[in-house]
């Protein structure tokens, strides 16, 4: 497996999409995904993320640019053509046939032989643990046990990519947990290529080696989770990856990597990772647990005062709702560790962050 | 305990009258509609008591005649003029003698003359009194007749439908060959349904196809259209049909028109089973695409995209996956068209020609014309039977459970 | 229980009964029921008998169509909810519903004098005068042909209707037995007074069928009486049998080029009947005596071409009330047409119409 060579496997050249003809669903995609990797598209709905999905496997085209599969460009081949396994989102197993038929079927279909055939289904169904459900109807499994099989009927040619929209929706919390676990699981075992489709971003976190997060039909920012947790370049992507404080500001004064910025009568120091010069509206990200309240002056570069709003326990972590920076929506949560400071609600207190926990981005419309 | 056991039964029991008496104004109103008249037909189709209540001496006393040695004993022709005097008093005589007139043909008028001629005589013998009034008196099937239709119980009319009779002897054997009738109705009642089945099979799935893959706006406007012949009257829509199909109809004039065909050669598409058959498939194919596609409609488009990403070329797609999947609505289909088109008479009887009449068009006679009420119960018993037969096939083949009637 | 119910179960019966038979047992009727064939006839009646009925009497009339047949009256009698009072009735049908106790008897003399004064049992022709009810009107059963469709040599006689040769092209005759095997046996030569007793031999039936047979192949089997004129203005067949009012009323009122060949025509007779035990009986037999009165027939006759029952009636026939043409010459029993008549053996038919139909069905579906 390791010996597979770490080249693109598929590659989307300028893709661009359309139903109507007037508004892009996806706009001049341009990405390219190494073979064995996990890439998901994460994005709230009408995003496109689905749509590109489609134009990958074949039951959409783009309107503008190519997709290649292996460096070969496939917009002409047929979805039964492309060899690219598929979970649907609500699984579409074929009722009318026995969980051994739906594993038979896209192995029946290539002429594999029954012998081949038992023996391959065997081996996917052992791979997502269902030994001895062969001859059951997907209507006598569970959510989770068809979402299992789903996932076998897609693996069981053996393609090298699998595709899967959205595959855990219908299942409820603790279910969809054990299944990401499920399926990272699998995916490092047969080490093939799965591009991913969901709009959770925890689901995104747990599986993914690189996260595409789509906003519009245009790609915000492609990274492996740290990275888009630490390092958001995007205003929307800070909002959406975790939680953040956003804060609207004006630029003062630019140094090298730090700008200073005005943001509701406070002038705070940020990493400037968007391009920007003295006078230009930004959005500045900082998240909540990196904010320490009442600790020692002096420690951080920035430091305002703050008066606390609210107070929520939440087992692990207190969080803080405070007015600071002109908003009374800045929130801070702090780790339930031995020795905080006691806080009561109307206390005035004075809170702090480094710079590089603060980064500047683009302006945001709302 | 045990007193609380009681109890609980009869809460139990009161909740069970409860639940009755709110089915049962919908029990009564199957019962009244459906039921009893389904039930008095059936009856009437072994059960006639007409000539046995009006001649019940007569049929005593015939009893004892083996009717091999020549005519019954002048007892049994007292009786017969005492009860023949008694009926036409009653005007029942009529009733009667329709009865014994459909076993042996003539004797309606014969028996009406007998008893006119009679109502005068109070003395015997009566043999040569009646041997004089008509001929009939002196011919033992007269006898057969009467005897045959005293029977209160008969399977006269059963035999009938089955172009089957029972001879004085007792054995049954075929009718004659110029009486053989229903068999032959029935066998094409069967294959005219079939054919229409499979018509409306063929021209309903890919319209049903075509709904239930449309947008909801869509898919409305197209049901309505095929609800659209629901809305006219269906002698409107089969009187349309016989305007294009005709001789001299729309269709025949646009093949002339085009060349295909010339003037003499124009294509007889009415008047016989062509037109009966296309009428009666346009007809009947509403039930068809209502079934197919209410189960349709819940077949997830999803599982086509699965099939072709899982390798399935289209038509193995459609082979494999959908068509099973849709199989629920074509039995359902196929049988609410087959049942409907074995029962159906209109459409034949305008448009069938002399080779497009089907069974119903001969129970509708009997009901309506020959007031042969019992043969025409016994018809559609013999039709009733082989709908059930079907349909325990069909359950058999596909399982009633999974019909899918939308 | 048990007993009680079964008390119940009859009185909802009578009930619902009731309330769908409609007008059950009111005590003081001032409408009644006329049953009769719709289409060029039922408007006749309806002008020529209904209006001045209800004008003269202020009884209302509603009025049904119905095909003839026992069937409706049986189901009425049998049940005992009368809604049909008065009926338009084949002889046949009369013949038998007298019989099976299914209509009132009515004295002749009860009725009406004629327009001379003779009194009624007298003015009536012997057709007319039976134990229930009273005779209306002759009709006939003739054949006809478009002059358009045939050129040259027309025909006139009944043989010539069964002449493929002479006049090429489809025939359109009524599917029933009756009319057609005396129509054969006429054609094939027999003479008028000898069609029944001929029918009555086995012989002399399958002569008649034979007749039938040699022109099977060219038949369009009609049912209803407004289809012979349809299908000979269309063209679907060269001639016809049909009924001689409808080919009237084509030839008058819509100017077709329709000709009647009175030649063998069958003259029948129709009869006005009141259903047994009828609560509207007095009603009933007002209306009997109006319908049947020579004015009456005459009024009809005016309308359509059947010739009135009542040897006084037949006098004030005149002219078509639209189209003003002279009745005679079209109506069936007048002189000149009725010198080749035959006329119906309703007898012969009660007796033989059970054997004759399922012969005649046999003999189609072969």
């Amino acid at each position: 497996m390791g010996n597979r060579a770490r080249t693109a496997h598929v590659e989307f050249r300028g893709i661009s999409k359309s139903y109507d003809g007037r508004t892009l669903v996806v706009k001049n995609l341009d990405l390219s995904i190494r073979t064995g990797e996990f890439v998901t598209f994460l994005g709230p709905s009408g995003s496109g993320k689905t749509t590109i999905l489609m134009m990958l496997a074949g039951f959409q085209s783009p309107t503008a640019g190519e997709i290649l599969l292996d460096g070969r460009p496939i917009q002409d081949l047929p979805a039964r053509k492309r060899g690219i396994g598929m979970v649907f989102q609500n699984y579409a197993l074929f009722p009318h046939m026995t969980v051994g038929a739906n594993l038979a079927f896209p192995l029946e279909v290539r002429n594999v032989g029954a012998e081949e055939r038992t023996e391959l289904v065997d081996r996917v169904l052992r791979l997502v643990r269902l030994e001895g459900f062969a001859d059951r109807r997907p209507s006598q499994l569970s959510g989770g046990q068809q979402q299992r099989v789903a996932i076998a009927r897609a693996l069981v040619f053996e393609p090298e990519l699998v595709l899967m929209d959205e595959p855990l929706g219908a299942l409820d919390r603790s279910l969809r947990d054990e299944m990401q676990y499920e399926i990272r699981r699998i995916h490092r075992t047969l080490d093939v290529t799965v591009v991913y489709v969901t709009h959770d971003q925890q689901e995104a976190m747990v599986m993914s080696d690189r996260i595409a997060v789509l906003r519009e039909g245009i790609v915000e920012q492609i990274a492996v989770p740290e990275g888009l947790y630490e390092e958001p370049e995007r205003a929307f992507v800070a909002r959406f990856i975790g939680e953040s404080n956003l804060l609207k500001g004006r630029v003062t004064a630019v140094l090298d990597e730090v700008c200073e910025v005005e943001t509701g009568g406070e002038k705070v120091h940020a990493l400037k990772v968007v391009a920007c010069e003295t006078g230009d509206p930004v959005t500045l990200s900082i998240r909540p647990e990196r904010v320490a309240i009442n600790s020692v002056p002096g420690r951080y570069k920035n430091e305002v005062s703050a008066t606390v709003e609210d107070l929520t326990f939440l087992g692990d972590q207190l969080r803080v709702r405070l007015t600071a920076c002109g908003r009374s929506d800045f929130i801070v949560t702090i780790p339930n560790i031995v020795g905080h400071s006691p806080l009561l609600r109307g206390d005035s207190v004075r809170i702090g962050w480094t710079a590089l926990d603060c980064r500047a981005l683009n302006h945001e419309r709302s | 305990m045990a007193g609380s056991l009681r109890v609980s039964a009869r809460l139990h029991r009161r909740a069970q009258l409860r639940a009755f008496g709110l089915v049962a104004p919908l029990l009564i109103f199957v019962g009244l509609t459906f039921v009893t008249p389904l039930a008095t037909m059936l009856v009437r189709s072994v059960y006639d008591p007409v000539v046995a209540d009006a001649l019940p001496e007569t049929q005593m006393l015939l009893k004892d005649w083996d009717g091999e040695e020549g005519l019954p004993s002048e007892a049994v022709y007292a009786a017969v003029a005492k009860e023949l005097k008694r009926a036409g008093a009653e005007r029942t005589l009529g009733q009667v003698a329709s009865r014994i007139n459909r076993v042996q043909g003539g004797l309606r008028s014969a028996l009406a003359r007998t008893e006119r001629a009679l109502r005068d005589v109070e003395q015997g013998p009566w043999r040569e009194t009646m041997g004089a009034i008509d001929p009939i008196w002196a011919d033992p099937a007269t006898w057969h007749a009467i005897q045959a239709t005293g029977e209160r119980f008969t399977s006269r009319h059963y035999l009938n439908a089955l172009d089957l009779q029972r001879l004085p002897s007792g054995a049954v054997v075929a009718q004659p060959q110029e009486r053989r009738i229903y068999l032959r109705l029935f066998w094409r009642t069967i294959i005219v349904s079939s054919i229409i089945t499979l018509l409306c099979l063929a021209l309903g799935y890919p319209i049903a196809l075509l709904i239930a893959r449309s947008p909801p706006h869509r898919a409305n406007l197209l049901l309505i259209l095929v609800l659209v012949p629901f809305w006219t009257s269906l002698l409107v829509r089969t009187t349309a049909w016989i305007v294009l199909l005709q001789t001299q109809g729309v269709l025949n004039d646009l093949l002339v028109v085009l060349g295909l065909i010339n003037d003499d050669g124009r294509l007889a598409m009415v008047y016989n089973m062509t037109g009966t058959i296309v009428a009666m498939t346009h007809v009947l194919l509403p039930f068809m695409v209502l079934p197919l596609y209410s189960v349709m409609r819940g077949i997830p488009s999803v599982h086509m995209k699965a099939a072709a990403s899982l390798g399935a070329k289209p038509l193995q797609a459609f082979l494999r996956v959908y068509w099973p999947q849709s199989l629920p609505g074509v039995g359902a289909g196929a049988l609410l068209v087959f049942i409907l088109a074995i029962g159906y008479y209109i459409t034949p009887a305008l448009v069938g020609g002399s080779d497009g009449q089907l069974i119903s068009n001969m129970i509708a006679y009997h009901m309506q014309t020959s007031l042969n009420w019992g043969l025409a119960a016994a018809l559609g018993g013999v039709l009733l039977v082989g709908v059930l037969v079907l349909y325990a096939v069909y359950d058999r083949l596909v399982g009633v459970e999974r019909m899918g009637l939308g | 229980m048990s007993h009680r119910v079964k008390s119940v179960i009859p009185a909802i019966l009578v009930a619902l009964c009731a309330a769908a038979c409609g007008s059950g047992g009111s005590d003081k009727p001032r409408s009644i029921t006329t049953v009769s064939w719709g289409g060029s006839f039922g408007r006749a009646v309806n002008e020529a008998v209904n209006i001045p009925f209800t004008e003269a009497t202020g009884i209302g009339i509603g009025v049904e169509d119905y095909n003839g047949g026992l069937a409706q009256i049986r189901a009425q009698v049998d049940i005992g909810v009368i809604h049909w009072d008065v009926v338009d009735l084949e002889i046949t049908d009369a013949v038998r519903g007298c019989d099976e106790g299914l209509l009132e008897r009515i004295d002749l003399n009860a009725l009406p004098p004629g327009a001379d004064g003779t009194p009624a049992a007298e003015d009536f022709v012997v057709d007319g005068r039976y134990a229930c009810g009273a005779g209306s009107l002759y009709w006939s059963t003739v054949y006809a042909y478009n002059d358009d469709n045939i050129p040259g040599a027309k025909p006139t006689t009944m043989a010539d209707f069964f002449d493929l040769e002479a006049f090429p092209g489809r025939r359109g005759m009524r599917r029933v037995p009756q009319a057609n095997l005396e129509f054969a046996l006429i054609a094939d030569g027999v003479p008028l007074d000898q069609v029944y007793s001929t029918l009555d031999t086995p012989e002399g039936l399958d002569r008649a069928f034979a007749k039938l047979e040699s022109i099977k192949d060219e038949v369009i089997w009609w049912e209803a009486g407004a289809q012979p004129p349809q299908l000979l203005a269309d063209g679907e067949v060269v001639m016809t049998t049909a009924y001689n009012g409808r080919i009237f009323n084509a030839q008058v009122l819509e100017d077709q080029p329709f000709v009647i060949v009175w030649d063998g025509q069958l003259l029948d007779v129709g009869q006005v009947a009141i259903v047994a035990g009828t609560p509207r009986l007095k009603e009933a037999l007002e209306y009997l005596a109006f319908a049947t009165s020579a004015e009456s027939l005459a009024r009809i006759a005016r309308r359509i071409s059947y010739s009135p029952m009542r040897k006084s009636g037949m006098a004030l026939v005149t002219t078509h009330v639209v189209a003003g043409v002279d009745m005679e010459p079209h109506m069936p029993a007048s002189p000149a047409n009725v010198a080749r008549a035959l006329r119906f053996d309703w007898a012969w038919w009660v007796d033989h119409q059970d054997e004759m139909n399922e012969r005649f069905s046999a003999w189609l579906a072969r």
